[in-house]
C-alpha cells in the first residue's frame, strides 16, 4: 500500500508525529491540542481561513515558535529542544524572504554554506536545482530583478537544495496571479514527485489544496475539523463546517428515522432523504443533511411517482456563469436551495430552458446526500 | 480625411480647444513655477549666495576698515576692472601647524565619536526594533525626548557631572575609590562624552528607521537554512542595515566635525577643534579673510560626506 | 541563543536610556540645591527659582525674544519647506532640480559655524550695498533660522508625501478638481500631521540654536541660548539649573502630550483596521 501509507500503520512509521500540540498567544489559543501523523512522500495540505492556526502549526514545525505543551517528532527525533537552524526541515516563506543583497545563486547556496558543503559540490547542486526550476539563465540576478513567478521558484529552489526531510510551504502560490497560480500548482506537484521530499503546504485556497494534496486537514480555531484525501473531504464531510468550507452545500436539519446496515432515512424540510449506504448514526437524533448544488437535478417536468429525494420549488434567481448556471430555488418552506446545472443548450428561448418564477422539480441520487453529524 | 480637416467648423472648434488647453496648461505651469521659485530663490539668496561671499573674502587681504577686508573687485579711474586675489590666507592656514593640527584633531574626534555612537547606537536601535508592540513606541519616545530638549542644557548637564567638584568625582571620593578628584572637565574625554551624548539620537533614529523596514522573515529564512543567530547577523542583518549605518554616521560625523559649543564648554581651551578656532578667529581677532579661508577649507573637507549624505537622502525621499 | 541575544539588547537599551536621562535628572535635582556652588549639596531649597523669577528680568526678555523668533521662523519655514517638498516630490523633473535638492538637504548637516559665518558676511555685504538690514537682531536671526529649519520641514513633509502616494490627488483631478483645488482640498489636509510636526521641529530648532544666532545677532539682541551660554561659559550656576529644569519640564510636557495624541490616533487606526478586517 505505497499509495496510501496512512492506511497501513503496520508497515509504515510516520515521518512527522505530532502529539497533543498546543500553542497560545496571550489569551488566544492558536493551536489547540492537535495530533497528526504525516508519512514520507506525502504532499499534505493544511487548509483553513485566516487565524485558524495553520501558519502557527507550520512555524512550530520549522522551529520559529515553540509549543506550550505537546511534542513534535520528525524522523524519529524529538524536536522540543532543536533550534530552527538545526532542524531537518526547510521552509518556503509566503513573502519568499529572498535575501535582497544576494544574487539568485548566492541565495540558493546560502543554506549549503551553513552546512559547510565543499565549494565544488555547492556549485554542482546549485546548478542542478536551478535546472529543475528552469532558472539557469538568471543565477546572477538579484531578487528585485525577477518576476513574481521567478522569485517563487528561487524560494522553492533555495529550500529544496538542502534536501530536507520535510519541506514546509507557507501559502506558496498566494502572491501569484490566478492564471500563473493554476499553472504553478501542477509544476509544484511535479517537482515534489521528482524530488520525493515530503511537503506540508499551508493554504487558504481550497482549490489549491484539492489539486495539490495527497491528504489534507481542514482547520478551524486551532483544531482539525477533518483529515482525509481531497475526495473524502469533498464527498464525505463530517460536519457542516467542512461541507460548507469546501465547495458549497445546501444544509438542512433533520432527524434519523431509520438506520439500516446499508441505508439511512432522514426526515427533513426537503421531505424524506434516502441514503443508500450505511453510516454510524443514532435513530431519532438531530442531524444535518448536505446536498452539493451540482448533485441536484433540476427539471421543469414533474417526477412520475412520489418518493424520497425530491422536492419542488420556484426559481427565484439565476446566475449565468457560462459553462454552468446557478439557480436559487425557493421551497414551499421558504428555504433557498442552490442548484448548478450545465448549460447544454445554447439558446434560452427554448421550451425546456428554465427561467424566473418557473416551478421546478429537484431530485438527487440516493448516494448524493451527505450526513453531517455536527 | 482631407474633407474633415478642411471643414471650417471643426477647424475653429479645434483651435478654440487648443487655445483653452494651452491657457489652462500655462496657468498650471505658472502655478507650479511659483511653488518652485519661492523656496528656490530663498535658498539661492540666503544659503548659496552667502557661501560665494565667504569664498570671496577668503581671497582678500586683511584691512583696517569696516568690514575688515580689502575689496576683491575695484574699478580703477579708467574704468578697468582690477581684480585682486590673494591666496595668502590659504597658504597661511595650510602651512601653519596650529591650523592643520586643529583640522586633524577635529577629524579624529568626530570619527572616533561617530564610531562610539555606532557601537552603542546600533544595539540600542536593534533592541528597540525587537521590543514588543507596547514597549516599542515608549522606547522610541524616550530616545527622541532628549532630542527636543535644549542642546545647550544637555551639554551643561555634563559640566556638572564631570567637574572637579562634580557629581562623578564626589561619588568616587565618597565611596573611597579615589582620594583626589580626577580631572575630566576641560579634557578631550569630556568632549567625546559630550558629542556622543548629544548626537546619539541622530545615530539611533536612522538606524531604527532602516531596521524597522527589514522583513523579519529574512532572519527566519536564514535560521531555517541552518544559519546560527550570530552568522545571520553578519550575513543578513548587518549588510541590509548599511544604508542606516551610513545615514546615521554622516548625521553624527559632519556636524560633529564643525562643533563649537561642546569643545568650548567641555574642552575649555585644551581641546582644539576647528569650529571653535573659526568662531574665535571671527569674534576676537576679527581677521575675516583668514576665518573665511578656515571655513572654506572645512567645507572642502566635508564636501564628500555631505554629497554622500545628499545621495542617500535623495534616494530615501524619491520613494525607492 | 535567542534569549541570550535579546537579553544583551535589553541591557544595551537600558544602559542607553540611563545614559540619556541620568545627567538630566541630576541637573534637575541640583536646581533645588540651596548652596551657591552647584555640586556641593547644601540642602533642599527653591531659592534659585526665586532668583530666576524675581531678580532676572534679562532672562525673561531673552525668553520673549526667542519665542517670538521661534514662532515667526516656524511659520515661514513650514510654508517654504512645504512648497519645497511639493516641488521635489510632485513636480517631476525641472530645471535646477539637482541644485535645489542639494540646497535643501545640505543645511541638515552643514556645520553651524559655516552657515552662521556665511550669513553674517552676507548681511554685512548687503547692508553696505543697499543699507539693509540696518541693524542685526530679530530680523537677521529669523531669516537665518528659516533658512536652515525649512530644510528640516521639507524632509518631514517629503517623507509623508512619498508615503501617501498620489492616488487621491489623481482621483480628485479625475472628478474635475483644478490643480490648486487639489492642493488645498486633498494634499494639504492629508499633510496636516507632517505640517504640525514640521512646525514643531522648526520651532524647537530655533529655540535651541546658539551658534548661528551668535553670528548674526547684533548688540542688545540676546536670545535665550546666547544668554545661557554667556553665563555657563564661566562655570556652573545654580540659577541656570533652575532655568534648565523649567525648560526640561515644559518640553517634556509638550512632547508627551503630542506623543500621546499621536499614539492614540495610531491606536485608533489600528482598531479601525481590526474592525474592518473582522467585518470582512
Amino acid at each position: 500500500m505505497t499509495d496510501a501509507p496512512w492506511l497501513d500503520h503496520e508497515n509504515n512509521t510516520p515521518l512527522v508525529q505530532i502529539r497533543g500540540l498546543t500553542k497560545k498567544f496571550g489569551s488566544v489559543t492558536a493551536v489547540d491540542n492537535i495530533d497528526l501523523d504525516i508519512y514520507q512522500g506525502e504532499l499534505f495540505c493544511l487548509l483553513g481561513g485566516s487565524g485558524c492556526g495553520k501558519s502557527t502549526l507550520l512555524r512550530m514545525l520549522a522551529g520559529f515558535e515553540f509549543p506550550e505543551s505537546g511534542s513534535i517528532n520528525i524522523g524519529g527525533e524529538d524536536m522540543s529542544n532543536v533550534s530552527a537552524y538545526e532542524r531537518p526541515t526547510n521552509m518556503m516563506f509566503q513573502s519568499y524572504a529572498l535575501f535582497p543583497h544576494m544574487t539568485v545563486e548566492k541565495n540558493i547556496a546560502f543554506g549549503l554554506q551553513q552546512d559547510r558543503v565543499p565549494k565544488s559540490e555547492i556549485t554542482d547542486r546549485v546548478d542542478e536545482i536551478l535546472q529543475l526550476v528552469e532558472l539557469q539563465d538568471f543565477k546572477k540576478r538579484k531578487p528585485q530583478q525577477l518576476s513574481g513567478g521567478q522569485r517563487q521558484r528561487v524560494a522553492l529552489a533555495r529550500a529544496l537544495v538542502k534536501k530536507p526531510r520535510l519541506l514546509l510551504l507557507d501559502e506558496p502560490l498566494a502572491a501569484l496571479d490566478k492564471k500563473l497560480r493554476k499553472q504553478t500548482q501542477f509544476e509544484l506537484a511535479n517537482i515534489q514527485e521528482q524530488v520525493g521530499v515530503t511537503f506540508i503546504v499551508v493554504t487558504h485556497d481550497q482549490e489549491e489544496a484539492m489539486t495539490l494534496a495527497t491528504r489534507m486537514a481542514v482547520m478551524d480555531a486551532g483544531r482539525f475539523m477533518q483529515i482525509g484525501t481531497p475526495n473524502e473531504i469533498y464527498e464525505f464531510p463530517q460536519s457542516r463546517f467542512v461541507a460548507d468550507f469546501i465547495g458549497s452545500a445546501n444544509i438542512f436539519a433533520g432527524r434519523v428515522s431509520e438506520d439500516g446496515t446499508d441505508h439511512v432515512r432522514v426526515d427533513t424540510d426537503l421531505g424524506e432523504v434516502y441514503i443508500d449506504h450505511g453510516q454510524s448514526v443514532t435513530e431519532g437524533k438531530q442531524i444535518w443533511v448536505g446536498l452539493r448544488p451540482e448533485k441536484i437535478h433540476v427539471s421543469k417536468t414533474a417526477p412520475k411517482k412520489a418518493g424520497p429525494n425530491q422536492v419542488s420549488g420556484e426559481v427565484e434567481e439565476i446566475g449565468y456563469l457560462g459553462e454552468t448556471s446557478i439557480y436559487k430555488v425557493k421551497l414551499k418552506t421558504g428555504q433557498l436551495v442552490d442548484v448548478t446545472a450545465p448549460n447544454q443548450v445554447r439558446s434560452r428561448s427554448n421550451e425546456q430552458s428554465i427561467t424566473w418564477e418557473d416551478t421546478v422539480y429537484l431530485s438527487w441520487e440516493p448516494s448524493s446526500a451527505m450526513l453531517l453529524n455536527s | 480625411m482631407t474633407d474633415l480637416t478642411n471643414s471650417p467648423v471643426s477647424a475653429t472648434s479645434q483651435q478654440d480647444i487648443g487655445f483653452l488647453q494651452s491657457l489652462a496648461r500655462r496657468a498650471q505651469n505658472n502655478w507650479r513655477k511659483i511653488v518652485i521659485l519661492i523656496p528656490f530663490v530663498w535658498l539661492l539668496f540666503f544659503f548659496l549666495f552667502p557661501f560665494f561671499i565667504v569664498a570671496k573674502i577668503s581671497l582678500a587681504e586683511l584691512a583696517i576698515a569696516s568690514p575688515p577686508f580689502t575689496k576683491l573687485i575695484e574699478w580703477t579711474d579708467t574704468g578697468v576692472m582690477n581684480i585682486r586675489i590673494v591666496f595668502d590666507n590659504f597658504t597661511y592656514i595650510l602651512t601653519d601647524n596650529l591650523y592643520s593640527n586643529t583640522y586633524l584633531n577635529s577629524l579624529k574626534i568626530s570619527v572616533l565619536s561617530t564610531l562610539i555612537c555606532l557601537l552603542f547606537g546600533y544595539p540600542i536601535a536593534y533592541g528597540i526594533v525587537r521590543s514588543g508592540p507596547v514597549m516599542k513606541p515608549l522606547l522610541l519616545f524616550l530616545v527622541i525626548l532628549p532630542f527636543w530638549t535644549s542642546f545647550l542644557l544637555r551639554v551643561y548637564a555634563w559640566m556638572g557631572l564631570l567637574a572637579d567638584q562634580g557629581t562623578i568625582n564626589n561619588l568616587l571620593i565618597s565611596i573611597g575609590l579615589i582620594d583626589e578628584p580626577i580631572r575630566m572637565l576641560y579634557t578631550e574625554f569630556a568632549v567625546f562624552v559630550g558629542i556622543v551624548y548629544t548626537y546619539m539620537p541622530f545615530m539611533i533614529l536612522p538606524l531604527y528607521a532602516n531596521m524597522e523596514k527589514l522583513d523579519t522573515s529574512l532572519n527566519e529564512a536564514a535560521a531555517d537554512l541552518g544559519s546560527k543567530p550570530t552568522n545571520t547577523f553578519f550575513k543578513v542583518t548587518l549588510p541590509l542595515t548599511i544604508p542606516g549605518i551610513i545615514a546615521g554616521s554622516l548625521l553624527v560625523f559632519i556636524p560633529a566635525t564643525g562643533e563649537y559649543v561642546i569643545p568650548d564648554l567641555l574642552g575649555g581651551g585644551n581641546v582644539q577643534m576647528i569650529g571653535r578656532v573659526l568662531f574665535n578667529e571671527f569674534s576676537r581677532n576679527t581677521d575675516w579673510p583668514v576665518a573665511s579661508a578656515v571655513a572654506i577649507v572645512l567645507l572642502f573637507l566635508l564636501v564628500v560626506p555631505i554629497a554622500v549624505f545628499q545621495h542617500y537622502q535623495g534616494k530615501e525621499n524619491e520613494g525607492r | 541563543m535567542y534569549n541570550k541575544r535579546s537579553r544583551f539588547l535589553t541591557v544595551m537599551v537600558s544602559l542607553g536610556l540611563a545614559f540619556f536621562y541620568i545627567p538630566l535628572l541630576l541637573l534637575v535635582i541640583y536646581s533645588f540645591n540651596h548652596s551657591k556652588l552647584v555640586p556641593v549639596w547644601g540642602g533642599w531649597s527653591t531659592r534659585w527659582y526665586k532668583v530666576l523669577f524675581f531678580e532676572s528680568p534679562e532672562v525673561w526678555s531673552a525668553v520673549a525674544l526667542s519665542l517670538k523668533i521661534a514662532f515667526v521662523n516656524a511659520t515661514f519655514a513650514t510654508i517654504l519647506g512645504t512648497l519645497a517638498a511639493l516641488a521635489m516630490v510632485r513636480f517631476g523633473r525641472f530645471k535646477g532640480r539637482t541644485l535645489f535638492g542639494g540646497m535643501l538637504v545640505a543645511p541638515l548637516v552643514m556645520p553651524e559655524v559655516i552657515t552662521g559665518l556665511s550669513l553674517l558676511v552676507f548681511f554685512i555685504s548687503l547692508q553696505e550695498l543697499i543699507g539693509w538690514p540696518a541693524e542685526r537682531g530679530f530680523t537677521t536671526i529669523t531669516i537665518a533660522h528659516i533658512t536652515f529649519s525649512m530644510a528640516f520641514v521639507a524632509v518631514t513633509v517629503q517623507a509623508r508625501l512619498t508615503g501617501m502616494g498620489q492616488d487621491l490627488e489623481e482621483a480628485a483631478a479625475d472628478l474635475g478638481a483644478k490643480p490648486f483645488k487639489v492642493l488645498t482640498a486633498i494634499t494639504i489636509p492629508r499633510l496636516t500631521p507632517a505640517l504640525v510636526s514640521g512646525w514643531l521641529l522648526a520651532f524647537t530648532l530655533s529655540l535651541d540654536d546658539l551658534v548661528i544666532a551668535s553670528f548674526v545677532t547684533g548688540p542688545g539682541a540676546n536670545t535665550l541660548p546666547i544668554l545661557i551660554f554667556s553665563r555657563i561659559r564661566l562655570g556652573l550656576r545654580p540659577d541656570i539649573n533652575a532655568l534648565a529644569t523649567i525648560i526640561i519640564l515644559v518640553v517634556a510636557i509638550c512632547v508627551t502630550i503630542a506623543a500621546l495624541i499621536m499614539y492614540r490616533q495610531h491606536k485608533r487606526d489600528l482598531l479601525d483596521q481590526q474592525l474592518a478586517e473582522r467585518a470582512d
